[in-house]
């Protein structure tokens, strides 16, 4: 059933605008006035001011690679995450770790692991898969290169962005 | 003897006319072009203001450019040179299916017509008894309708000649917007000749020194300097103001007033009438497929419209260059100076209001244009048209 809306009667001021439009040059005054004194600003001015410490806690910044409290690095190199990741930036080149290793017998860590910024998307799908809980995305966002080289972090930047990651599972114990 | 040779000659009234009139024009043009900057910049920044962000603040003086530590903001100002740097380094890309010939006059016909229209302003009284007008011609109003109407064709051509859906359904607004506005500015400026009997912009500001700016009829013949030493004659010439004949003339005038100001924003194609350009409808508007100076060519001709619109509204009913109680400059260079600057000030003023209205209202339907042309203004005009001459027939006799 169709509903009929009656248009409203308009009085003959509103038919003629002005007084809307008075009223709108006055709010609009207000705000110019206020501004003009720097008061009611709503932006931020961000490389000065930034919003770092009110990120929350499921931010999803860069992606970075972590380090256990026993130094381990908890890569394996399993390389689902290469296979996962949806733009194709991760790029890990495994190693077997040597005879005389303290961490011998988790057999496989990644030589290199390159992860390009300039393709990734922040999708989380590299944490989501790790099966180690080796990559983490933190909450670095302005990363940025003055060409695509630079734009691709190795295993040293993204150990360095990650550090250590405490109260993970720890698997690869002496007792196992 | 050289010296005294050349100086007689440039005092010959035909040369001293032709090089007086090229410095004028070479100042003014200059002038003018620089205001266009300062105007987009203000523009900005009261933009940002009444959206309470703080717009432009950055760019300045570049100091680590030259190998300083810090830039040195300036609060923003070198965005009126980096804007046009920008415009001017960009590539000028031209699309392929466009017709070459008009793609490129366009912009030129954009352009030319508010700069032509400062020709006939009074922006001054006087300076080195030097008139501060580039053409004293008879029909100065007339010329600026005759000029300004030109711009429409730029646009209307910009927008057949980019060969693509959006810039062509801008030219087509843009011709049928100026049809319905063009009528009603012409018929508001009618009542104004009635009452000065003049089309000469610069006996209507002597017109309206002597009587009282058209849109503020409050002070009246030899209200001057010398007065205020004798306040006998202010009261006096005061009371001389006040009259029926006045007040009942201040009605038409008013009501013209605000239909000259609304055409000059649609003229100028400012909002709340941008139906050409509609950036949320349009894309761009008739200026879609162009880049770099031919766009700029198109900006400078926006807000030189802007400048010379708002030049004929103060020189036809702000009273022009002169203000209350300040001599022209025939009584030396420095009020001469004054003068000029009353003018710019006023012009500023209505830009800034410009500038007010355009981030207060939203933009007017399509049709609601054409209505508020043809059933609005053009009836109100013609009616104002036949009160002024009412007025004039009863009370003035």
């Amino acid at each position: 059933m169709p509903i009929v809306v009656n248009r409203p009667k308009l009085t003959f001021a509103e038919k003629c605008y002005l007084p809307s439009i008075f009223a709108g040059l006055a709010i609009t005054w207000k705000h110019l006035k206020r501004a003009l004194f720097n008061k009611g600003i709503v932006t931020m001015q961000y490389p000065e001011e930034k919003w770092d410490a009110n990120l929350p806690d499921w931010y999803r910044g860069a992606p970075t690679l972590v380090v256990d409290e026993n130094g381990r690095e908890k890569c394996v190199s399993c390389q689902l995450c290469e296979f996962i990741c949806p733009p194709r930036a991760i790029t890990i080149k495994p190693m077997e770790i040597p005879e005389n290793d303290k961490w011998r017998k988790v057999e496989k860590r990644p030589e290199e692991f390159d992860i390009d910024m300039a393709r990734c998307i922040y999708c989380g799908l590299c944490e989501e898969v790790c099966p180690e809980e080796a990559i983490f995305l933190r909450k670095d966002y302005s990363i940025t290169g003055l060409n695509r080289a630079e734009m691709v972090h190795d295993k040293k930047t993204l150990y360095k962005l990650g550090g250590v990651m405490k109260g993970l599972t720890f698997k690869w114990n002496e007792l196992k | 003897m050289d010296t005294a040779l050349i100086l007689h000659f440039l005092t010959t009234p035909l040369v001293f006319l032709i090089w007086t009139t090229f410095l004028k024009t070479f100042i003014l043009l200059n002038v003018v072009l620089g205001v266009v900057s300062v105007t987009v910049f203000a523009e900005r920044k009261v933009s940002a203001f009444i959206q309470d962000r703080i717009g432009p603040n950055r760019v300045g003086i570049p100091m680590t450019l030259l190998g300083g530590k810090k830039d040195i903001p300036l609060w923003g100002l070198g965005q009126m040179i980096a804007d046009p740097v920008k415009l001017l380094t960009k590539e000028n890309f031209v699309p392929a299916g466009v017709n070459k010939f008009f793609f490129w006059l366009a912009p030129k016909l954009v352009l030319l017509p508010p700069l032509l229209v400062l020709a006939v302003l009074p922006f001054g009284s006087s300076l080195f008894g030097v008139e501060m007008t580039i053409a004293n011609i008879n029909v100065g109003v007339l010329f600026i309708f005759a000029v300004t109407s030109l711009s429409v064709y730029g646009i209307t051509i910009a927008g057949w000649a980019s060969n693509s859906k959006f810039p062509f359904i801008g030219g087509i607004r843009s011709s049928s917007q100026m049809i319905s506005y063009e009528l009603s500015l012409g018929l508001s400026i009618i009542p104004i000749f009635m009452v000065c009997g003049t089309l000469n912009i610069n006996e209507i500001v002597d017109w309206q020194i002597k009587n009282g700016w058209l849109v503020a009829p409050y002070w009246p013949h030899g209200f001057s300097l010398d007065q205020l030493l004798h306040p006998k004659d202010l009261i006096h010439s005061l009371i001389a103001g006040v009259s029926l004949e006045r007040f009942l003339l201040w009605i038409p005038m008013m009501v013209s007033f605000v239909i000259f100001l609304v055409s000059i924003f649609a003229e100028t194609n400012r909002l709340p009438f941008d139906l050409p350009e509609a950036e949320q409808e349009l894309v761009g508007g008739y200026h879609t497929e162009y880049s770099s100076m031919n766009f700029a060519s198109f900006f400078l001709g926006e807000y030189a419209a802007m400048f010379a619109g708002s030049g004929a509204i103060v020189s036809i009913f702000l009273g022009g260059w002169s203000l209350p109680i300040i001599p022209d400059g025939s009584h030396g260079w420095f009020w001469g100076l004054v003068n000029i600057g009353a003018w710019f000030a006023k012009v500023s003023v209505i830009l800034l209001f410009m500038i007010w209205i355009r981030w207060t209202l939203p933009r007017f339907r399509y049709d609601q244009l054409m209505k508020l042309g043809w059933l609005g203004f053009f009836p109100i005009a013609l009616f104002n048209i036949f009160l002024t001459a009412i007025i004039l027939a009863v009370v003035h006799h």
